[in-house]
């Protein structure tokens, strides 16, 4: 039977620690919502969505209840929308109209964020690909709650350097459209190689179109709770270590497993994945950076992070794959900078680069992830960001991202605030030397040689 | 069946198990064990109990046990068993 050190240790982890289940993302396939009449596509859509979704909200909060674990955010994900919306949309301004509905839909359930609002060019663009993503500015700009993330390359496909091209631009001007709110429409924005489907995270999450009908993905995080195990072995040797965030990451998987079999079970929609990832938030205690320096580092960013993270990732996972049969999504530590106060300070104080942030992404989870970087930062130098960054997910068979803020009126040593889980960031310097003539040429980059494994 | 684990945590003061098991009893809920200690005067206590046939539902256990908490001036809080069972056996 349990007993009392147990069940304080777990009440702890939730209520000194930071302990949550992060998101509950249900994964909505629109595929059948498709029509040539787009009014048609837009009341599918909403009337899908309102009601497969419209008990989300509440079935969260009474797991949160019953078991006394907070569960953060209720989101939803869908088909990516180029997809949905092709045989309808004749131009961008198509598009925006579909993310509108969205936005409604996810207000009308309850949820703060709704992802899909994407397309799939790894390979090439269609015609209505294009024309989603010409639409990102103005849709990110109209709504609310809509996120937006494009695939740009993979290992199978290579890199789609003409998307890339393209997406440097369309980055550049969400940014113009929402310089109100200090570039906001960036931070839902995010470019991927190597997409999975069922990422239940925003920005970037999707629902593929190898998903079921439905689907109910959930995402936990705890990196408060894996730093407190870690403060008991300070100084010990490796192996201790290791062992300590593996059995960490065993617990806190375990939660998420929990919760998502019982809101799969309460809402009557298969269970899909597990996502075990160390998000961090803006809190005090919820840092992923604050892991690293227990490990033994001063600051993110002095020589031997790059190693310390990928011990961490890889314990998060051989602990994590323990607790649930299925395992997917992004499943890592993610290294966001305005969304954990430790990565802000080791910016700060100068530690931490973007340079080093990219040798980072080498072995963590995600990518460069919300990095605010000054609103002067030319589209084809953030074309380049990006290409770098997918290169690393295509070469190393594994999900990269990027999701930069190049925040307009704003230059190195200011500070941009994004509120809420987004947090705020200070604006980091930018390689100023050029690659126009490098992101310029025309096509695509081949997939690398490893990938030919048939 | 499946059992509910409430937790009462704070400051130790007279009465504390009498208010919380008077409430249970009147609620109809059994209590199948209680293991109780006094941490550097901080009274903290963790009962297993049976709410099958309790005259409430668990949301409003929940409610009245916080209330309950608040007079008495300790932290109450009710579980479902799941979550530590998932935590911490294989």
């Amino acid at each position: 039977m349990i007993n009392m050190f147990e069940v304080n240790e777990t009440n702890k982890m939730i209520e000194q620690e930071n302990l949550d289940v992060r998101t509950i993302t249900l994964g909505i396939s629109l595929l059948d919502c498709a029509d040539s009449d787009l009014k048609e596509v837009n009341r599918k859509i909403y009337e899908k969505i309102t009601t497969l979704a419209k008990d989300l909200v509440a079935t969260g909060e009474k797991i949160e209840h019953k078991y006394g674990i907070p569960i953060v955010n209720k989101r939803i994900s869908v088909t990516p929308i180029a997809i949905v919306g092709s045989a309808a949309c004749k131009c961008p301004e198509d598009y925006v109209t579909i993310a509108e509905t969205l936005d409604k839909a996810a207000k009308e359930v309850g949820v703060n964020f709704i992802g899909g609002y994407s397309a799939l060019v790894s390979k090439g663009m269609t015609t209505y690909d294009e024309y989603l993503i010409r639409s990102i500015p103005m849709a990110l700009a109209k709504t609310e709650r809509v996120c937006s993330s494009i695939n740009l390359g993979s290992t199978k496909t290579g890199l789609n350097m003409d998307a890339v091209r393209l997406m440097g631009e369309i980055v550049k001007e969400t940014a113009e459209c929402t310089k109100e709110n200090d570039s906001l429409g960036c931070a839902k924005l995010v470019v991927f190689c190597n997409a999975p489907d069922d990422n239940p995270f925003m920005a970037g999450a999707f629902h593929g179109v190898t998903e079921a009908d439905a689907i109910i993905n959930v995402g936990v995080s705890g990196p408060g709770v894996v730093k407190t195990a870690l403060e008991k072995v300070r100084g010990e040797s490796f192996e201790v270590l290791c062992e300590t965030i593996k059995k960490t990451a065993f617990k806190i998987t375990r939660v998420g497993q929990l919760v998502a079999q019982e809101a799969s079970k309460a809402m009557g929609i298969p269970f899909g994945i597990i996502d075990l990832s160390l998000a961090p938030t803006p809190a005090v205690g919820d840092s992923v950076a604050d892991i690293l320096k227990e490990i033994g580092l001063e600051h993110p960013g002095a020589p031997g992070t790059t190693a310390a993270l990928a011990l961490l990732n890889d314990q998060v996972k051989k602990g994590g794959v323990m607790a649930s049969s299925y395992v997917g999504g992004l499943s890592g530590a993610f290294i966001p900078v305005s969304e954990d106060q430790g990565m802000i300070d080791a910016v700060v104080a100068g530690a931490l680069t973007i340079e080093k942030l990219e040798a980072m992404t080498c072995v963590c989870s995600v990518g460069l992830d919300m990095i605010a970087i000054p609103g002067s930062t030319s589209a084809a130098t953030i074309s380049g960001m990006i290409a770098d960054e997918m290169a690393i997910g295509m070469i190393n068979q594994k999900t990269t991202a990027v999701r930069v803020i190049p925040v307009i009126g704003k230059d190195v040593g200011e500070t941009v605030e994004f509120g809420g889980l987004l947090g705020y960031a200070p604006v980091m310097p930018v390689n100023r030397f050029s690659c126009e003539a490098f992101v310029g040429r025309e096509g695509r980059i081949p997939a690398p040689i490893h990938s030919f494994k048939n | 069946m499946k059992k509910t684990i409430i937790t009462v945590i704070g400051k130790d003061t007279v009465g504390i198990i009498a208010k919380v098991c008077t409430y249970l009893a009147d609620t109809n809920i059994n209590i199948l064990d209680i293991s109780q200690t006094i941490v550097q005067d901080y009274f903290n206590m963790m009962m297993i109990v049976d709410m099958n046939n309790a005259s409430k539902t668990f949301g409003e256990v929940q409610t009245e046990l916080d209330k309950l908490g608040e007079e008495i001036g300790v932290a109450i809080k009710c579980q479902h068993e799941d979550i530590f069972n998932k935590m911490h056996r294989i």
